[in-house]
């Protein structure tokens, strides 16, 4: 969950910095994963979401703190890094940050011509391209696109689309998950 | 039992857009090695040195090459191939990796910038056009370097050196163009004359600093110097009603004959005392 603290060495005078770390439970994926943190695919991960949350957070509201998001995958089963994103955007709207909007993320892959959305753990495996896309729904822009693997680039644009629809959907849900939660709260505290 | 190949890529001038000229030097340096040949009896391998047989090169499909996309104010400008001053003051960066076969290899975004899909879309034809290029010049120059080899001649790393072609001693530093953005500043300023409920945006500096983008009007009323001196010079969070003041060398007389009821600048600093001349608008912040 995030959470702001005070000044740091490292702060920023004018916004607030956000520090993200990605981790692995070792018994998240087929194989008992020995080291969670540190790893050169989880420092990258924290990266990308680094940026991601820090073009979506509205930081200037809390100049000089540090927002904390802190992920850990328990079932790694495709798709990892989008599960992050969607995962931590609901973290921050709970915790009550304003964002400029839902940052929503899925992965897409290109398997005979067919675009595919949100692929599994056999399906990336298998080879094919595959591209993750965080997507601000109403907006349309995307915060981050990255693909590994060969693809022609005729079947790019194919590919984000498949993609943005995804994020759509998962926007729906997200926006309804909050909603019915914070009506729920709100009875909750009204009594 | 396989070979390992180990690409070590050593980075000797950093002028902007590593990533590019690192996956440049890589494919390239794979294209360019040759193995020592070996052949394979039943159980036995036997490696040839290279006196014994000429080695082979490796087996290349295809080779994907990386291109560098930096985006500004959100996304309004965008560069090809920054160079090292640029990359330090772009907003994001994407990177798109392809062959020439128009096939994507990679695609990154990173930096805090938000991208539409068309932008990417267009990105990717002007990766194409790139692409093409540069291939076509490697495809030569190995050709050269091999054509070199066959007659004897000199080649190879120690060779370039002298020529200059890698390595690049001096280096002219392009000058910042601010010239005509002071000449803009000056027009704008002149001609806003009439009473400001349209304020004019003249693009201001600072001796040192440009300022690209937009800037706010300064409406000095009749300030004397010494308070314009006293108001800070950085750049505050600025709504529309908080100005920046800025120390500009070539305004005065034409500021002053303005009416005297339109606002004040003021300014965001924390440290230094800003004086409010009259206080219509009551600024945000007041640490």
């Amino acid at each position: 969950p995030p959470q702001m603290r005070g000044p740091r060495s490292k702060a920023l005078p004018d916004r607030a910095l956000v520090n993200c770390q990605y981790s692995m439970a070792t018994f998240s994926t087929g194989e008992r994963k020995r080291r969670p943190h540190g790893d050169r695919k989880s420092s990258e991960m924290t990266l990308h979401l680094k940026q991601t949350f820090e073009a979506a957070i509205l930081t200037e509201l809390y100049p000089r703190s540090q927002i904390d998001i802190y992920v850990q995958i328990l079932q790694a089963d495709g798709g990892n890094y989008c599960a992050c994103v969607n995962a931590a955007t609901l973290a921050v709207i709970d915790a009550g940050i304003p964002m400029r909007d839902y940052v929503c993320a899925s992965s897409a892959g290109f398997v005979e011509d067919t675009a595919l959305a949100d692929l599994s753990y056999v399906e990336e495996a298998s080879g094919g391209p595959q591209a993750a896309l965080a997507l601000l729904p109403t907006s349309g822009q995307i915060a981050l696109l990255q693909m590994d693997s060969r693809l022609h680039e005729d079947h790019l644009e194919a590919i984000i689309e498949a993609a943005s629809g995804a994020c759509r959907a998962v926007h729906a849900v997200l926006d309804r998950v909050v909603r019915d939660h914070v009506q729920e709260v709100t009875a909750l505290l009204g009594d | 039992q396989v070979w390992q190949i180990r690409v070590d890529l050593h980075l000797l001038n950093h002028d902007g857009n590593i990533v590019d000229a690192a996956s440049i030097a890589g494919i390239v340096a794979l294209c360019h090695f040759r193995r020592p040949d070996v052949s394979v009896q039943g159980e036995e391998v036997t490696v040839y040195s290279p006196e014994e047989r000429d080695p082979v090169p490796l087996s290349i499909h295809h080779m994907p090459i990386c291109v560098s996309f930096a985006f500004f104010q959100q996304g309004t400008y965008l560069l090809v191939d920054p160079s090292e001053r640029e990359e330090r003051v772009m907003d994001g960066l994407l990177v798109i990796a392809m062959n020439k076969h128009r096939e994507i290899c990679t695609i990154q975004s990173s930096g805090g910038i938000m991208l539409l899909k068309d932008q990417v879309l267009r990105c990717s034809k002007i990766t194409a056009v790139k692409v093409a290029e540069i291939t076509e010049l490697i495809q030569k120059a190995l050709e050269n370097d091999q054509k070199v080899r066959k007659e004897g001649g000199k080649f190879g790393f120690a060779e370039s050196i002298p020529n200059q072609k890698i390595t690049a001693f001096k280096m002219e530093s392009a000058a910042v163009d601010t010239n005509s953005v002071e000449e803009q500043a000056e027009e704008i300023i002149s001609k806003a004359d009439p009473p400001s409920e349209v304020f004019a945006k003249p693009i201001l500096h600072t001796p040192g600093t440009a300022q690209i983008g937009e800037g706010i009007e300064n409406s000095w009323g009749d300030l004397e110097e010494s308070e314009r001196e006293e108001a800070a010079e950085e750049e505050g969070e600025s709504d529309a009603t908080a100005f920046e003041c800025q120390r500009m060398e070539t305004e005065d007389t034409s500021m002053m004959s303005k009416a005297k009821d339109e606002p004040i600048v003021l300014s965001d600093s924390e440290e230094e005392e800003v004086v409010i001349l009259e206080p219509q608008e009551v600024p945000k912040k007041t640490r």
